[in-house]
């Protein structure tokens, strides 16, 4: 019994399908969002994972703490400046193929929150698939957001979602740990050297070309 | 409900007789307002007055609520406050005391040494307002990054900050 | 033949590890409740030394305060503590209102009280689900979203708002409670010790719980009050002090309740305070619904208060005081005021100043998750890494409220 034998008897057993439709089916399918909550909105988030809204009815409830494991980043509140650079290296530590919803009014335009503390829309630090309006949006509006994502997953070539080679992304800051601030930092009164957090990802300099 | 918020007596007056009895050049200057007193503490004293009013046994306050700065503007002299808000947890009543600061010259005693929570207070006040407390084990900023330039909350410092955010 | 060479025999010792190791938990840790950082220094798997990092939500709310209007500031502190949304309304209208002097009609009181008793119990519910999840139940995770998700709708019924309601203004409330909502009310306060018992047997008798919880994070009655922890985590070292009694604010001296305490000082006792204060915190709400009587919500001063839809609609002056609130805001008197009430976490107190003028001078918040997180270092000393994890769950500590 089960799906498999009703499809296997309506079926031949030889279909053929375009590589890119197969891949991206699989990757729509099962979306597992890293484990980014920031502020109010992830309560929402945990909200929608929960009993009455269950998000995995669409594939999308396995939150991964480890960015290695997650294919989509909800980046669910507001991002402050010391918050950035953290951010931009756990997106960066997301293989490829890796997607962002935005999620809320402080996470796509910095929201009330006009001030020096608070970056003004996270699409200043990481390419934005899909952004979800609200303070803060319902449980409802990050489920369509996960919905309107998959059909953008099925229009993708699987050509351009590849990670960027070694030795580019070397030019990066070492990955590891934050610096320790056991307050040296503010006594020796020099500035951390200035570095690029990170090299822009492939699909991310096509979109700015 | 008849009574406001604003009748209700947050200080006993008896109390504040009988402080300006023991230490009359710590608690000379006293303000009742709106149902709360408030000392204006010279800066030099704060430490002891402190100790003392966590130790005197009428007042009793062993807890502090709160350690807040304020800016009371760029042209006022003098031009910083900080605000001490203390709760006795056996005896249920509070106080707020004052200190005064100038611009040029903004340090404090610190008074980790009376209650171990006044750290984090000391240091968010530190952070956000350039105030120094003397003796503090470990000031350094602890809301914004360590290469943060200026403090926030001062009342010339623009709300946007100074420049935009870029990541290089 | 040459002697050989013996190989050195390999020698058994027994030393303890002379590195110590630091590691960096967090900002991104499932476990941190946020964007929590902290530093441990560990030797092996034992805490010697925990530094926790804060700052990586700060959100610049406190200069917000300055640019705003007093009845815009409202909207801001929702997303303070965001679980406890009316408790910061609250502790921000009634700083607000005890510069004015205004008095506030009894049905606004109640209502406002029985809000806040909801939302607390709302607000301990997320607490026990993930304290829960941290620590490795999932399943009251679940059960915790959905009895909280009938509190929400009831907000959402009086506010319109789920998560952040603005329901209180200065001066009163936004609106009356829409009609019904007493009978929903009282429909979810009659099943709610139900659900209070489930999750007892769910998670009070667990061994394993109790063995993640019992000893841990020991903190005595004296330290707690030196390090000024406030709230549940407070009555977990065997404190009797609630705002709600020692400094009575919205009436709360005419309710009848107990303020329950737990002698052990571990996360185990503050999990029993949190447990027993929701009961508390329903029968709060059981005798708010009770006493509420039909009468004005707000309070009768037209040059704070928005009036009535229909008196803009008819009369002159309530249009002119309209227009004047909406675009002008209302002067308050210079003054400064710190109010404290007893929010889910602790002692949330509002340190408010005004030089005269629609904006306030300066706003401050006293976050109780600021002071309960401050002392995790004394609580961390000598335990084990998966049990800092049990730490933070019992502070019950929430980011936006650190970090402002």
């Amino acid at each position: 019994m089960g799906l498999e034998n009703i499809i296997a008897e309506a079926l031949p057993e030889v279909l053929t399908t375009r590589l890119d439709s197969l891949i991206n089916w699989a990757r729509k399918s099962s979306l597992w969002p890293a484990t980014f909550g920031l502020a109010c909105c992830a309560i929402e988030m945990m909200n929608a994972t929960s009993a009455r809204n269950d998000l995995a009815r669409f594939g999308s409830e396995v939150f991964r703490a480890s960015p290695r494991q997650a294919d989509v980043m909800i980046v669910s509140g507001r991002v402050s400046r010391k918050m950035a650079p953290v951010l931009r290296r756990i997106y960066d530590q997301m293989p490829e193929p890796k997607w962002v919803i935005s999620m809320g009014a402080c996470a796509t335009s910095g929201g009330v929150f006009d001030n020096y503390a608070i970056v003004q829309g996270v699409d200043k630090i990481v390419p934005v698939d899909v952004y979800i309006p609200g303070c803060p949006p319902r449980p409802e509006m990050l489920i369509h957001a996960v919905m309107m994502l998959q059909d953008k997953v099925m229009k993708e070539s699987v050509r351009d979602r590849k990670d960027i080679p070694e030795d580019e992304a070397r030019e990066a800051v070492v990955p590891g740990t934050l610096p320790v601030t056991d307050g040296s930092t503010a006594q020796q009164n020099t500035l951390p050297e200035s570095r690029p957090y990170t090299i822009a990802s492939r699909h991310e300099r096509r979109r700015s070309n | 409900m008849t009574s406001g918020p604003e009748n209700i007596e947050q200080t006993p007056s008896p109390l504040v007789a009988a402080l300006q009895r023991e230490h009359l050049e710590w608690f000379g200057e006293v303000i009742v307002a709106l149902g709360e007193t408030t000392f204006i503490v010279p800066r030099e004293h704060i430490v002891a007055a402190c100790t003392f009013l966590k130790a005197f046994p009428e007042a009793r306050f062993d807890f502090l609520a709160d350690i807040c700065g304020a800016d009371r503007g760029v042209e006022e002299e003098p031009r910083f406050e900080v605000n001490y808000h203390l709760f006795s947890t056996t005896k249920y009543h509070r106080i707020r005391l004052k200190v005064l600061l100038n611009e040029e010259d903004t340090h404090v005693g610190s008074v980790t040494g009376v209650w171990r929570t006044a750290n984090w207070h000391e240091r968010e006040t530190f952070d956000l307002f350039g105030v120094i407390f003397d003796g503090h084990p470990d000031l350094r900023r602890i809301l914004l990054p360590d290469d943060w330039q200026g403090h926030a909350l001062r009342k010339d410092f623009p709300l946007r900050g100074y420049e935009p955010y870029s990541l290089k | 033949m040459s002697s050989a060479t013996i190989p050195p025999q390999f020698e058994i010792v027994d030393r303890p590890l002379d590195t110590q190791m630091t590691i960096s938990m967090g900002p991104q840790h499932p476990s941190t409740h946020g964007v929590l950082r902290l530093e441990l220094v560990l030797d092996g798997e034992m805490v010697v030394k925990a530094t926790p990092d804060i700052g990586y939500l700060h959100t610049g709310m406190e200069k917000l305060f300055e640019y705003k209007k007093y009845q815009q500031g409202i909207v801001i502190t929702d997303r303070m503590d965001y679980l406890n949304p009316l408790g910061n309304n609250l502790a921000y209208v009634m700083a607000g209102e005890k510069l004015l002097g205004l008095e506030i009609p009894e049905r606004a009181q109640t209502i406002r009280v029985l809000m806040c008793e909801l939302q607390r119990i709302g607000s301990h519910l997320v607490w026990l689900g993930t304290h829960a999840l941290d620590i490795g139940a999932m399943t009251v995770f679940f059960y915790c979203f959905r009895e909280r998700e009938k509190i929400l709708n009831l907000i959402e019924a009086a506010s319109g708002g789920r998560l952040t309601p603005s329901y209180f203004r200065i001066g009163g409330l936004m609106m009356d409670l829409p009609a019904g909502f007493e009978n929903r009310c009282r429909q979810f306060l009659e099943a709610f010790p139900r659900a209070l018992d489930e999750f007892h047997k769910l998670l009070s008798g667990n061994k394993i719980f109790q063995r993640r919880t019992q000893g841990i994070g020991y903190i005595s009655a004296e330290d707690a009050i030196d390090w000024g922890l406030a709230g549940p985590c407070l009555r977990g070292s065997g404190v009797a002090l609630d705002i709600r009694r020692a400094n009575p604010y919205c009436g709360y001296e005419k309710y009848d309740f107990e303020i329950p305490t737990e002698a052990d000082c571990d996360v185990w006792a503050r999990y029993m305070v949190r447990m027993r204060e929701m009961k508390e915190s329903h029968k709060i709400a059981v005798q708010a619904v009770s006493r509420l009587k039909p009468g004005p919500t707000k309070a009768d001063a037209p040059k704070v208060v928005l009036p009535d839809r229909e008196a803009m609609k008819t009369h002159m002056d309530a249009l002119i005081h309209h227009f004047l609130i909406v675009a002008e805001g209302f002067d308050v008197p210079a003054g400064e005021v710190y109010f404290p009430i007893e929010a889910s976490k602790g002692e949330l107190g509002v340190y408010m100043k005004s030089d005269g003028g629609p904006k306030p001078s300066r706003v401050h918040f006293r976050g109780p998750s600021f002071v309960n997180l401050s002392a995790l270092p004394v609580m961390s000393e000598g335990e084990m890494v998966a049990d800092i994890v049990a730490i933070i769950g019992s502070l019950d500590i929430v980011l936006g409220e650190i970090d402002r």
